[in-house]
């Protein structure tokens, strides 16, 4: 029987779910005014709808095709699983997309795909979608494209052309991981992939010499993502992996996907639910080194077996951990060790700085800033505030622990 | 504007009992306020936080503005405390402004209706906190621009037509409207929602219930979630080889 396009959806977002990023922020400002087209990109990406897994949907976040020549062991679509199999033609992506945005469902679309017959036949149906949004239907919402890391330079290209992001997955945190459960996929290759899309986000961010108009190319950059919890590698590792990621390809993003289990999940996998607070406390942990000034070092460095604590967030671990570091006096103190005290945000720390400048700031200030003075008051001293010796405590940590819950909760 | 003309006389904050007369406001409904004189300066921050909390239902926003504008005149530095009780109040309020507007982007849902010329047609009824329709509305203009639309709330109207932008404040009525493309979103819905990792406090703390009626996908939600554990079990075990029964939404 031939499947509806309401078939096909069902199946190939099925088959989409498992990528976490949903992002449609940071590319270029448009709007249709000028052109009189469809769609805009206005600084911060809007999330149209929650769905009870607690997730953002911002994109039509959908796979071109579910068939896959790959069997890669963690994958709901790898050759070998029984799923159920769908492909749209490029004119159905192009309509899907258009409608479900004039309805202001969605920012835009996230593509990805199964690979068929090879990765340049893939990239280049994938390419052709975007064109075909962007030139036939001059539409200027946002195209997220997750690009086939064998494909050649010249499809690489032209998707850069028309799509806000592109994205290879690195898929897991170590390439022994990606040979065991990924055995046709290289992980030289997607280095070498990231590689080259620096180097076309590197050149697009430069005015050319002759026209002084900058060449398009990703203006969002890009991203990736890793499993975890499908193999061994400790939380260390991981960190370890995608600090050298933001260093050396400077990534927009590096997501962290629990490994979900999936419907005929293959054996040599674990069959629990995805360890979600593991995943959290890794976000937490990749802030800190992106937005906080903390070393991967300083914040493994809590527990001998690499983990991450999984009762308390990592900048209260380090807290609990370098307690001669406090408190800190938020009259006095620099920027940089403001950040390090548990329960301060970067906002918090700002309007610290800003307005103790023409006033001494006390608990009543913090409280109105709708800071948690539970979490602050041990490591502070505040105007008419010292924590007298709750940091010599040794107990301190059962302050902040959560009550021992039934595990089924958790 | 009647606050300049209050402070020129030296009316102090308490002396001045603010009001609404049948939803018109003191400071001039949506309008824009002029810049103040340059007899007493204000701070951008002022003017940005007085236009965003003028959208605010709350009938205290006059007098806490004309409180602020008072104290500017004896207290420069004022907006740099942001720890000081008004100013948390104010921004409290702009805040409050800011999200609903940007809940009014995320959750207007327009529906296809019939067009008599080549540009289509849709309609969307939503319900604001604030008086925020018309501050959202050029937003929708720069993103819907080549279709018609007119977008209804409790709290005013707004339309574009290819030409112009208008809003209305008079309040309108829920039209009641079908569309059928509600249908294969809701399949996308269901769909991209994963069962093993439900977290319906998240989702509800992001999208509260009180936009759910307007919402088409939000029927479904008191079943994905009751249905989430005997699917993920299902996966676990690897009972089922084919597929996982995901309910396919009308």
């Amino acid at each position: 029987m031939k499947r509806t396009l309401k078939d096909k959806l069902a199946i190939l977002s099925d088959a989409a779910k498992y990528d976490a990023s949903c992002a449609s922020s940071g590319t270029t400002n448009r709007n249709s005014v000028k052109s009189g087209g469809l769609g805009s990109t206005e600084g911060s990406g809007i999330c149209h709808a929650y769905a009870p897994d607690g997730r953002c949907i911002s994109l039509l976040k959908i796979l071109m095709t579910n068939f896959c020549i790959y069997d890669c062991a963690y994958c709901i679509n790898r050759s070998s699983s029984n799923v159920e199999r769908a492909r749209f033609t490029p004119e159905e992506v192009v309509w899907l997309t258009l409608e479900f945005y004039r309805r202001n469902y969605i920012e835009g679309l996230f593509l990805s795909s199964g690979i068929i017959r090879n990765s340049d036949y893939t990239m280049e149906q994938m390419v052709r979608i975007a064109r075909n949004l962007r030139v036939e239907h001059n539409f200027q919402g946002y195209i997220h494209l997750k690009t086939i890391p064998e494909a050649s330079a010249h499809l690489i290209e032209q998707a850069g052309l028309f799509a806000d992001r592109l994205s290879i997955n690195i898929e897991l945190p170590t390439d022994a991981g990606v040979e065991k459960f990924a055995p046709q996929k290289h992980p030289a290759n997607i280095r070498r992939s990231m590689g080259e899309l620096k180097s076309h986000i590197d050149a697009a961010s430069e005015p050319t010499l002759r026209t002084k108009q900058r060449k398009r190319f990703a203006p969002a950059g890009q991203s990736t993502q890793m499993i975890i919890g499908a193999d061994t590698a400790t939380d260390a590792t991981i960190l370890g992996t995608s600090a050298g990621l933001y260093g050396k390809y400077q990534l927009r993003r590096v997501y962290y996907s629990a490994f979900s289990p999936i419907p005929d999940a293959s054996s040599l996998l674990p069959p629990a639910k995805p360890p979600l607070m593991r995943e959290h406390r890794l976000y937490q942990a990749d802030w800190l080194y992106r937005f906080y000034g903390f070393g991967i070092e300083e914040i493994v460095a809590a527990r001998p077996d690499g983990m991450l604590d999984l009762e308390v967030d990592p900048k209260l671990a380090w807290a609990l951990g370098n307690r001669d570091r406090f408190p800190v006096d938020i009259n006095t103190a620099e920027r940089e060790m403001l950040l390090r005290v548990p329960g301060f945000g970067v906002r918090t720390v700002d309007a610290l700085i800003a307005g103790r400048v023409h006033t001494r700031m006390g608990l009543d200030d913090l409280k109105r800033l709708k800071v948690s003075l539970k979490k602050v008051k041990p490591f502070i001293v505040a105007n008419g505030w010292t924590p007298l010796k709750v940091l010599d405590r040794a107990d301190l940590r059962t302050l902040f622990a959560p009550e021992p819950r039934q595990l089924v909760l958790l | 504007m009647a606050a300049r003309g209050l402070l020129a006389d030296g009316v102090p904050p308490e002396a001045i009992a603010w009001t609404t007369e049948d939803g018109g406001d003191l400071f001039g409904g949506s309008e824009t306020p002029s810049p103040a004189p340059a007899a007493f300066s204000v701070p951008k921050a002022f003017v940005d936080l007085t236009q965003d909390i003028i959208c605010h239902s709350d009938p205290a926003r006059f007098a806490l503005a004309y409180r602020l504008l008072w104290r500017l005149q004896s207290e420069k530095h004022l907006f740099e405390i942001a720890s000081d009780t008004d100013v948390t109040r104010a921004r409290l309020m702009a805040k409050s402004v800011h999200r609903d507007d940007h809940k009014m982007r995320a959750f207007v849902r327009f529906k296809e209706i019939g067009s008599k010329g080549p540009r289509r047609r849709f309609m969307a009824w939503f319900e604001p906190d604030h008086f925020i329709v018309a501050r959202a509305a050029p937003f929708f203009q720069r993103r819907f621009t080549d279709m018609d639309w007119i977008i209804a709330t409790p709290k005013g109207t707004a339309a574009w037509d290819g030409e112009h932008l208008t809003t209305r404040e008079e309040l309108a009525e829920n039209p009641d409207l079908h569309d059928d493309a509600d249908s294969l979103w809701r399949t996308y819905y269901c769909h991209i929602f994963n069962p093993a990792r439900l977290k319906v406090r998240a989702m509800q703390s992001q999208m509260p219930k009180k936009y759910w009626k307007n919402l088409p996908e939000a029927e479904l939600i008191p079943d994905l979630i009751a249905e989430a554990e005997t699917r993920t079990g299902q996966m676990i075990a690897g009972r089922n080889r084919d597929q996982v029964p995901a309910r396919r939404p009308r």
